[in-house]
């Protein structure tokens, strides 16, 4: 059994926290489509080994995360067969497989002194498990069926991100796909209640905990956009009554203005090398494309055409740009490739399509659709063109995907307020996530942390 | 193409301009009326009379432009960028307070609608900034007064999910 069992400390000592300067609020989620299609799961509450109270329930992480990612639904506490519970060796196996749940995880803490605790899990693959049970007819020598464990010595502080940590491995195990609960979003929250820095960049875990607010203003501030390695922020703000491209580390809190051009400043994009930036400029008369060549402060103009072009994201190959541009009469998405510099549309479907951007593995885009006046977050699969909408929602808008390919993040407007909602990428699972501070927008979801 | 649907905007603009001389007669037959009812109002004690204050044509057009003046917001049609015939007058009267102060600069702010995605917003509210500075160029204004900053949906007038709000949205500001 050891063999499942790695310890991780060698991961953990790289986490950099962000000084938090606002209050945690968890980002509530309502999910409003998509648990019937869930995959049953467990997460058994792990057992505390020591005296006096657990530091927290690194289960309630597990649960929350797997339950976020819209691809499973874990059993209610009051469904469990078991509920104290430490390890596979005391599971029922035949109670567990009766819940109809495909796989259970189970874990301890305990206190091995000096502030920290060993953190043990298992994943315990029932459908495996019953098929041992029926073979060998009795407790079986084979754990084939655990198919994940790991153990880590940890202080309380690391318990909710090593929470994160077990879901990702969890969320692989059984999909396939790598798990993107180590990640986090910026947004840009307005709030009337802020007093006059009403506009706010904030950051959060990719679940809405461990909030900070990187930049108070009181103008506006537009399109934060990730670094590739996750430490940099480039966005556009109006703190000096007009638009400029800023970039912002997010550990050192140094800030440096990129660009501040007449006109339109805007839509800044990291390449995937992080080398360049491409961005949207007016400042030879019309709305163009530019790729900036980041050390050399070197600008490329990429479009030419007197309709406006504009929101400009990288394939994953860095060797391609798409962009929205009115050049047919309407906004639609235009690819450019950027060394033969040729231009070839890619939306035909519905009256506008624009802001959109590659999924990870390059094969489809997302973008916004509008059809019969209606604005809602589309998939476009790139071989055959075809579109899939995805989303219900008002005035749907700023669709980021997580960095795994099996979310969008995205910008919407309910009850007449601005705020953030998510879609499964086969558009399956649909939650909102109210947040209590006035109006929510321009999500960005972190690369891989 | 867009270009020229602006230029038909300022074909449609010039009759309008050519009623506001008539419209300032009928002004001043309403003022002269208001003081035929004071008099009529009965009062004890002597009556003082006087003289109304005779303005000349060019003071009346002043203190109407300094009336239009006091309205700085021009609104926009649906994801377009073409100034209404009715911002005729407005604009004239801007444009003629920034030709007699060329040290005068103003900002002229775009805006958008929530409707569509926040950079194309950006674009469209450039758009109808420019729209209003080459207007106001064509009447006598320096490109150098003026400074076109697009907003596009970042500060909304109004968040409501009704058209009225979507149109209260949809604008140009002109800011001294």
């Amino acid at each position: 059994m050891m063999k499942y069992r790695k310890l991780l400390m060698a991961s953990l000592s790289g986490l950099m926290l962000l000084i938090s300067t606002s209050a945690q609020a968890t980002l509530e989620i309502v999910i409003t489509e998509g648990v019937n299609a869930a995959r049953p799961v467990a997460v058994v509450p792990f057992a505390w080994k020591g005296t006096g109270a657990m530091p927290s329930q690194i289960a309630d992480v597990v649960s929350s995360d797997l339950r976020r990612s819209g691809s499973f639904n874990p059993l209610a506490l009051n469904a469990l067969p078991q509920r104290s519970l430490d390890s596979e060796a005391g599971m029922d196996l035949a109670a567990w497989a009766a819940t109809g749940a495909e796989a259970v995880v189970v874990g301890s803490v305990t206190p091995v002194g000096n502030e920290r605790y060993e953190v043990r899990f298992e994943l315990v693959d029932l459908l495996r498990a019953q098929a041992a049970v029926e073979a060998n007819k009795g407790p079986s020598e084979n754990k084939d069926h655990i198919i994940e464990g790991r153990s880590a010595v940890i202080p309380a502080s690391q318990f909710r991100r090593f929470g994160h940590r077990i879901s990702d491995l969890v969320y692989e195990a059984l999909t396939g796909v790598k798990g993107a609960f180590l990640t986090k979003i910026a947004y840009v929250t307005v709030d009337e209640g802020a007093g006059e820095f009403k506009y706010q960049l904030r950051v959060a875990d990719y679940d809405g905990v461990n909030e900070s607010v990187l930049l108070r203003s009181r103008e506006p501030l537009m399109s934060p956009d990730w670094s590739p390695d996750g430490r940099k922020l480039a966005y556009v703000s109006f703190e000096s009554r007009r638009s400029e491209i800023y970039i912002q580390d997010l550990y050192t809190q140094q800030r440096e203005r990129i660009t501040d051009f007449a006109g339109i400043n805007g839509s800044p994009k990291w390449s995937p090398d992080g080398k360049k930036l491409a961005m949207t400029l007016s400042k030879d008369g019309n709305t163009e494309v530019y790729v900036m060549d980041l050390a050399t402060r070197k600008l490329d103009r990429i479009t030419n055409h007197y309709a406006i072009d504009t929101e400009p994201a990288w394939a994953p190959d860095g060797r391609s740009l798409v962009f929205t541009s009115e050049r047919g009469g309407w906004a639609q998405i235009y690819q450019i490739d950027l060394a033969s510099r040729k231009i070839t549309r890619l939306t035909y479907q519905g009256e506008w399509n624009l802001g959109g951007s590659f999924t990870p593995d390059g094969k489809s885009l997302v973008m916004v659709n509008r059809t019969n006046g209606r604005y809602n977050i589309a998939r476009m699969e790139l071989a055959t063109g075809h579109i899939d909408v995805l989303t219900e929602t008002y005035l749907d808008e700023s669709p980021s995907v997580a960095p795994n390919g099996s979310m969008i993040i995205y910008g919407t407007s309910h009850n007449g307020r601005q705020t953030l909602a998510a879609v499964s990428m086969d558009g399956r699972f649909k939650a909102r996530l109210p947040m209590p501070v006035g109006a929510v927008k321009a999500p960005a979801w972190s690369p891989f942390l | 193409m867009k270009l020229n649907k602006v230029f038909k905007g300022l074909v449609f603009a010039i009759p309008a301009l050519a009623l506001t001389a008539c419209s300032s007669n009928a002004d001043m037959d309403s003022d002269s009326e208001m003081i035929d009812n004071q008099t009529g109002i009965e009062q004890q004690g002597p009556q003082v009379g006087g003289l109304e204050p005779v303005m000349t044509p060019e003071e009346m057009q002043r203190e109407k432009y300094a009336d239009l003046r006091k309205e700085h917001i021009l609104y926009f049609d649906f994801d377009r960028a073409e100034i209404r015939p009715e911002y005729a007058e407005l604009l004239e009267a801007h444009a003629a307070f920034l030709v007699e102060n060329p040290s005068t600069r103003i900002i002229v702010e775009g805006h958008t609608d929530e409707r569509g995605t926040p950079e194309y917003n950006i674009a469209l509210s450039e758009r109808r900034g420019k729209a209003v500075q080459r207007y106001l160029q064509s009447l006598g204004v320096l490109s150098s007064q003026m400074e076109v900053v697009p907003y596009g949906e970042e500060k909304l007038l109004d968040s409501a999910a009704t058209e009225a709000a979507h149109a209260k949205n949809r604008r140009a500001v002109l800011v001294y």
